[in-house]
């Protein structure tokens, strides 16, 4: 555990999170040296299909942080940034990787000690958990599977449109008017993200080759219903086709995107 | 992009700053193995005109077309590395920063090894970004040539007028019912002790016959938007509100005394006073205690106010000099008298001539005040005779120091603004880019910065005042180059770009699609972030590039 010495990515934003860690610098407060900044202007620019590719290169954690709610240099930058970092831990949860390997954080251009402080607890906690399970590649687990796929399923229209919106849906209402509450978005997001998840992951399997429901349902452990469910809204989407069917038993393919 | 990435890297030492700790020769020949880098070296200070010079010459020499520093911060050094890049016919989009000092060297001066190893990342994480970078043209934006100052004490007075006399139309918002500030409850001024209302009345008179400095008294600014050039402004008060443009902003909104309830029996024993209401006393020949007795730093360069307030002693040695008389005792009990410079050392001089006696205390054994019938007791152990000494006294008095004013955070998250840890509005950077703001096209000037004396605080108001006036005169800034791009051809039209944007600048052009209004965007990215289909460039942050940076991180090396 000792020798163990994590990698570890932080996203700070230009304002105050950035001038913070300067200013733990300036008054030379001394923290681990495992992590590695990424200078964004605004934490809001941090989407979770990149944080999920970090995962998959075998980072072990990665931490961001932005601005505090009210103070952000761009007025709402770090409320966005919230409504991403909620679909990534969920998505994230699904995958089978720790949830606490990814955080979200507010630190201002005056907190360079508690910068200091956030780097040095969040590194112990990552040193806690131990080393990235996606760099040692045990293929037995579905895990670098889940993870690419909870990925693409990030970077796809459906869940990037729900988090763009979630703010005018339970504000103002949709085109039509219609307003939701909090809750209802809530579970529509919930929903919306299994589908996609899942969708995703059957996805991943046929681009490696075609596949029956039965093998798909025997590698996910997944009911062959359901995954009869999710290959007919996949055939509907256009991703995939019956490519050939050998002894009555269709064989499914991805297509051209 | 065009051409291949050739790339100069420049780590530098910042003398024992970085080379104390890092081990800089293997960081540059790190990185001369890096993909694309064709030069490396490393200088003593990347940011002196000698190595300003190294890296023009290196780009000429090269053909480089690409420059990574590895230095301090960006927050403070980037433009003039960038300027230097320019100079040299590299566009300034073409230059990336590895901050292997406030991020690295200083943070980790016990593990140099380790410190190294970083270094060494964070430069190939700048030369990863940096392979990809691609130039920017900036979008020019119109100034409104006038101004608001927020404040009307001496500060926002003085920069109001210097921006009048110099053609620009001023709005001076003051929150009580009078301009003047803390000018106003003064008597004297230090070190002349000439009569407050001498400096006061002048200034008054001088801004109200000022055909182009609007005065708004009893009155608050409640909302701030926009950006340098073109500002919209909301002031509130006396019932009234209104909304008016202008180019830049100046903040002097001063600061308070602290009043010390609960220190030293103030508030509870009537002959226990703060310095300025002693002034008062003085100022009315009240004063008729024959033993007086002085504390310096109340309430002041403890845990919750580290900073010294500046201009306390030199408050007590005037009204000192001003109340002693023949047969009246005067004690100073002080921490460390900051008589700083000829003027104010000759106050301390005269103090003791008349015959005032100064007297040190520790902070960890601090006066004992206890309220007699004939008098105050004040108890102390004194570090000069090495014994505890007891003072009797018929007036105590308390220096305390300046504290930021009760809505200065609410001021800054208004103007999008920093506070340093002691509340205090900052600047930029303090010998880089002091008076302007991180923000563009505000500044500050006066005790709202930090504690300073009136003199000080003059100089400041008028470096505000030229600091507001250079893009007013121009009439024309440069926007940065930091903006996002809607790629027409991926667009769906959905419109939920321009519901997020902060900043209303993305707006439907007539095919229907999303298109950004360059002078507006503030280059946050949150559209590209959002973006459902992914339509989207953050210029100068793509996706590629922070795609690039963060494998680069992860590379085992």
């Amino acid at each position: 555990m000792s020798d163990f010495d994590p990698n570890i990515i932080g996203f700070l934003c230009n304002w105050c999170s950035y001038a913070g860690a300067d200013l733990a610098g300036v008054s030379r407060i001394q923290y681990p040296t495992n992590l590695r900044v990424i200078k964004v202007m605004c934490s809001g620019r941090v989407e979770p299909g990149m944080i999920l590719n970090l995962l998959e290169t075998g980072a072990d954690g990665v931490l961001i942080t932005g601005c505090h709610i009210g103070d952000c240099h761009y007025i709402t930058g770090n409320l966005h940034t919230k409504r991403k970092y909620s679909l990534l831990q969920k998505l994230i949860s699904k995958t089978g990787l720790e949830p606490q390997r990814v955080r979200l954080e507010w630190n201002s251009a005056a907190e360079g000690q508690r910068f200091a402080n956030l780097v040095t607890e969040f590194t112990e906690q990552i040193r806690a958990i131990g080393p990235t399970p996606l760099k040692t590649h045990d293929t037995n687990s579905n895990l670098l599977l889940n993870i690419r796929a909870a990925k693409e399923a990030s970077d796809n229209f459906r869940l990037r449109a729900l988090v763009g919106k979630e703010e005018k849906m339970v504000t103002v209402g949709n085109v039509y008017g219609e307003k939701i509450s909090q809750e209802e978005f809530t579970a529509i997001m919930d929903e919306a993200v299994e589908t996609e998840f899942q969708i995703h992951r059957i996805y991943l399997m046929l681009r490696e080759g075609p596949k029956s429901v039965k093998q798909i349902s025997q590698t996910l452990g997944m009911s062959s219903k359901l995954v009869h469910n999710y290959v007919v809204a996949l055939r509907q989407r256009g991703w995939i086709d019956v490519k050939e069917a050998v002894e009555g038993t269709p064989l499914y393919a991805t297509l051209l995107r | 992009m065009t051409s291949t990435p050739r790339i100069g890297v420049f780590v530098c030492r910042c003398g024992i700053n970085i080379g104390a700790y890092v081990d800089v020769p293997k960081v540059v020949e790190y990185a001369k193995t890096l993909a694309n880098v064709v030069n490396a070296e490393e200088n003593m200070y990347t940011c002196s005109s000698d190595g300003l010079n190294k890296i023009k010459e290196a780009i000429k020499k090269n053909d480089l077309n690409r420059v990574v520093v590895a230095s301090c911060t960006p927050r403070t050094h980037e433009p003039l590395f960038q300027e230097t890049c320019e100079e040299a016919g590299v566009n300034k989009y073409l230059f990336e920063m590895a901050n292997i000092r406030d991020q690295c060297s200083w943070v980790h001066m016990r593990e140099p090894e380790k410190a190294t190893k970083k270094a060494k990342d964070l430069v190939r994480m700048a030369v990863a970004k940096a392979a990809l970078l691609a130039p920017g043209d900036e979008p020019e934006i119109d100034v409104n040539p006038s101004s608001l100052v927020i404040g009307g004490g001496v500060s926002g007075m003085q920069a109001a007028l210097s921006l009048a006399d110099q053609g620009f139309n001023v709005t001076l918002v003051e929150k009580a019912p009078e301009l003047g500030g803390m000018l106003r409850t003064l008597d004297t001024l230090f070190p002349s002790n000439i009569k407050a209302s001498k400096v006061l009345e002048p200034l008054l008179q001088e801004i109200k016959a000022n055909p182009r400095i609007r005065v708004i008294t009893n009155s608050k600014v409640k909302t701030v938007n926009g950006f340098i050039g073109n500002f919209d402004i909301g002031v509130e008060g006396d019932g009234k509100q209104e909304r008016f443009n202008v180019g830049t902003i100046i903040v002097a909104v001063g600061a308070d005394l602290l009043k010390p309830d609960g220190l030293y029996l103030y508030g509870q024993d009537a002959r226990v006073r703060t310095q300025a209401q002693f002034e008062e006393l003085v100022k009315m020949s009240k004063m008729d205690a024959k033993r007086i007795v002085m504390i310096q730093c109340v309430g002041a360069r403890n845990e919750d106010r580290p900073y010294c307030s500046r201009i306390c002693c030199n408050e007590a040695l005037k009204n000192v000099l001003n109340a002693a008389s023949p047969g009246r005792e005067i004690f100073i009990l002080y921490r460390d008298l900051q008589t700083y410079g000829v003027h104010y050392s000759r106050l301390e001089q005269d103090a003791k001539r008349k015959g005032v006696k100064f007297l040190k205390y520790q902070p960890d054994k601090p006066p004992q005040v206890t309220a007699e019938e004939d008098g105050l007791r004040i108890e102390f152990y004194s570090p000069t005779f090495n014994e505890k000494v007891e003072l009797n006294a018929d007036l105590l008095v308390l220096s305390t120091p300046l504290v930021p004013v009760m809505d200065a955070k609410e001021l800054s998250q208004l103007l999008k603004v920093s506070l340093n840890s002691n509340g205090f509005f900052m600047e930029a950077h303090i010998k880089l880019r002091p008076i302007d703001f991180a923000t563009d096209g505000i500044y500050i000037c006066g005790t709202a910065h930090s504690p300073k004396d009136i003199g000080e605080s003059v100089t400041q108001a008028l470096a505000a005042a030229s600091r507001a006036a250079i893009p007013m005169a121009r009439r024309k800034v440069r926007a940065a180059a930091i903006i996002s791009e809607v790629d027409q051809k991926k667009c769906s039209g959905c419109g939920t770009c321009i519901e997020v944007c902060p900043y209303n600048a993305i707006r439907k052009n007539d095919k229907g699609l999303a298109e950004v209004v360059a002078a507006v965007c503030k280059g946050c990215g949150i559209c590209g972030a959002t973006c459902p289909e992914k339509a989207i460039t953050m210029h100068h942050f793509t996706d590629e590039e922070i795609e690039a940076q963060g494998l680069a991180a992860l590379k085992e090396t």
